[in-house]
């Protein structure tokens, strides 16, 4: 046995053989995020009348294992906008600490205009919805150009220079596009044409009230927990307008229904 | 050399420095994940040049994969006007591909011709434009822009022109081009019905010694009807095309902007 300080805590090697620190190297090429580790799973998002609401569950998957079931996805951005991530909860870490201390910078930068007035945040010359997305598809595309990319599909829910609501979407190769509703991940197949049905257009979306639109969100939030294995019934929801933003971190899911469970036949082992 | 200075009295093998540790080799048939930077996002664009206009077109359809990610997502931008909303601009440019590089280009070019007005105190001619487009494409020769570029626009006599370019930046002038996802779907609709080709005037002879029908442009009408027509069939047969078709067309007088519906299934 070795007693020496510098073996103390670790497997023996004469029993687990030599501690295999090949991944460990800090020299050879280096490494980026090849593929995510721990995620979130779908973000969605609509367009109302006078604002946008967004909804995320709280979970953080390792693979299959439901990880982290306490996980805030959806962050406030100088209280205006909202940001939703799907995809590697890690680099979601560091986008949110990267858009903290940008907040804090732009709340300097305006201090005198922010303290006084609440008008939007266009007229204060502060970050609006529409600037946050740019500068975030930006840093999304330089970070894939550098193939080391930011694992996230990212929503931005807030309101454009003319304040109109405004809701866009950027992922990890820095595509970005808009939509009266937006969904990531599984939510693409199976929120998207649900809400689609209550705003397939923009002006369907400039007449649905702040009630239906918080409606729409909670029954995709139902569905994607009835048919995403990697979901949870406990969810954050969000609601823009240009009062603010509402965010609300501890949801639960109402009114479930499994009924429809029992009708399903021929998966898995089942087969009558 | 490792085992040689072991603190390892035991094993006489290798210590704890992680950089001595040997590099065991990846196994067999181990396949390394790397990251893809580059998508399709589907849709389709033409360019169709006349006597004295140039019509852009594209759905505005932005797919991945089965999914449609946007209705409307468009794919025609002007460039190198003196103001963000591109009030004055006399060009007019269209990506088709991976979006975001779309998006990058679109923006490097911009800029570049907005440079070009703040030096010379005129704008860009298309003809330089079209230069300096393909060597903003050819910068990238080793690690793409991966998208379909055409510039349309009027050439120093008020002729229609229509460049269209290779992801690195081959370019030729052109009467007319389809690029995309429907392209091969579309170009030869357009050879037929742009460019005339296998058309012939009837009764005119056998084999070789029948002749050609005769080409002439087409006009502004014409132009709009076909370009409605080839997104109308593209539409039926390709599933990345669909929802919205955006048109400019680039007259003496600017550019006209029109959107059109397309089948949204």
């Amino acid at each position: 046995m070795d007693h020496r300080p510098q073996a103390w805590g670790r497997p023996r090697d004469d029993v687990y053989g030599a501690y295999d620190a090949s991944y460990l190297q800090t020299n050879g090429p280096k490494t980026a995020t090849q593929s995510p580790i721990v995620t979130g799973t779908s973000v969605i998002a609509i367009k109302f009348k006078d604002g946008v609401v967004m909804a995320a569950d709280n979970l953080a998957s390792y693979g299959s294992l439901a990880r982290f079931t306490d996980v805030k996805r959806l962050r406030p951005f100088l209280s205006t906008s909202i940001v939703g991530f799907g995809g590697d909860v890690s680099d979601m870490q560091f986008l949110d600490r990267h858009l903290n201390e940008l907040a804090i910078d732009e709340a300097y930068e305006h201090e005198s205009t922010a303290t006084t007035d609440t008008d939007s945040p266009s007229k204060t010359g502060q970050l609006n919805a529409a600037n946050l997305h740019k500068y975030l598809s930006k840093l999304m595309y330089r970070r894939r150009s550098d193939f080391d990319p930011l694992w996230n599909q990212v929503l931005v829910a807030g309101f454009d220079a003319h304040a109109k609501p405004f809701l866009a979407s950027v992922d990890l190769r820095g595509t970005t596009f808009t939509s009266p509703s937006l969904a990531t991940g599984f939510g693409a197949m199976l929120a998207q044409p649900i809400m689609r049905r209550f705003a397939a257009t923009e002006e369907d979306a400039a007449a649905l009230t702040r009630e239906q639109a918080v409606d729409v969100v909670k029954e995709c939030m139902k569905v994607l927990f009835y048919r995403d294995a990697r979901s949870l019934d406990r969810y954050s929801i969000a609601v823009v307008t240009k009062d603010g933003v509402e965010l609300s971190e501890d949801e639960q899911l109402e009114k479930q229904s499994w009924a429809f469970a029992e009708r399903i036949r021929g998966y898995g082992t089942q087969v009558v | 050399m490792a085992a040689m200075f072991s603190q390892n009295p035991l094993m006489n093998g290798p210590n704890y420095s992680v950089n001595d540790a040997p590099r065991v080799n990846a196994p067999e048939g181990a396949r390394e994940h790397r990251f893809d930077p580059y998508t399709d996002n589907g849709g389709s664009t033409l360019a169709i040049a006349g006597a004295e206009f140039a019509v852009m077109a594209g759905d505005t359809r932005l797919t991945s994969g089965y999914s449609i990610n946007s209705r409307h997502h468009p794919k025609l931008f002007k460039i190198g006007g003196t103001t963000a909303d591109q009030k004055d601009a006399t060009i007019v440019l269209s990506v088709v591909g991976f979006a975001a590089d779309g998006e990058a280009l679109k923006e490097k070019l911009d800029a570049v011709c907005k440079m070009y007005r703040h030096r010379h105190g005129k704008p860009m001619s298309v003809k330089a434009c079209a230069q300096r487009l393909s060597t903003i494409l050819y910068q990238k020769r080793f690690f793409p822009y991966y998208a379909h570029a055409i510039l349309g626009g009027l050439d120093e006599e008020g002729k229609g022109a229509v460049y269209s370019y290779d992801p690195v930046g081959s370019y030729e002038r052109e009467q007319c081009r389809a690029g995309g996802a429907a392209a091969s779907l579309i170009m030869p609709f357009l050879d037929n019905q742009v460019n005339f080709k296998n058309q012939h005037i009837p009764n005119s002879g056998e084999g070789h010694a029948l002749q050609e029908r005769e080409r002439r442009p087409l006009t502004r009408n014409e132009v709009e009807v076909l370009v409605k027509d080839a997104f109308d069939g593209a539409v039926e047969r390709h599933i990345e095309v669909g929802d919205g078709l955006q048109m400019m067309v680039i007259t003496k007088d600017g550019i006209e902007e029109v959107l059109l519906p397309l089948k949204k299934d």
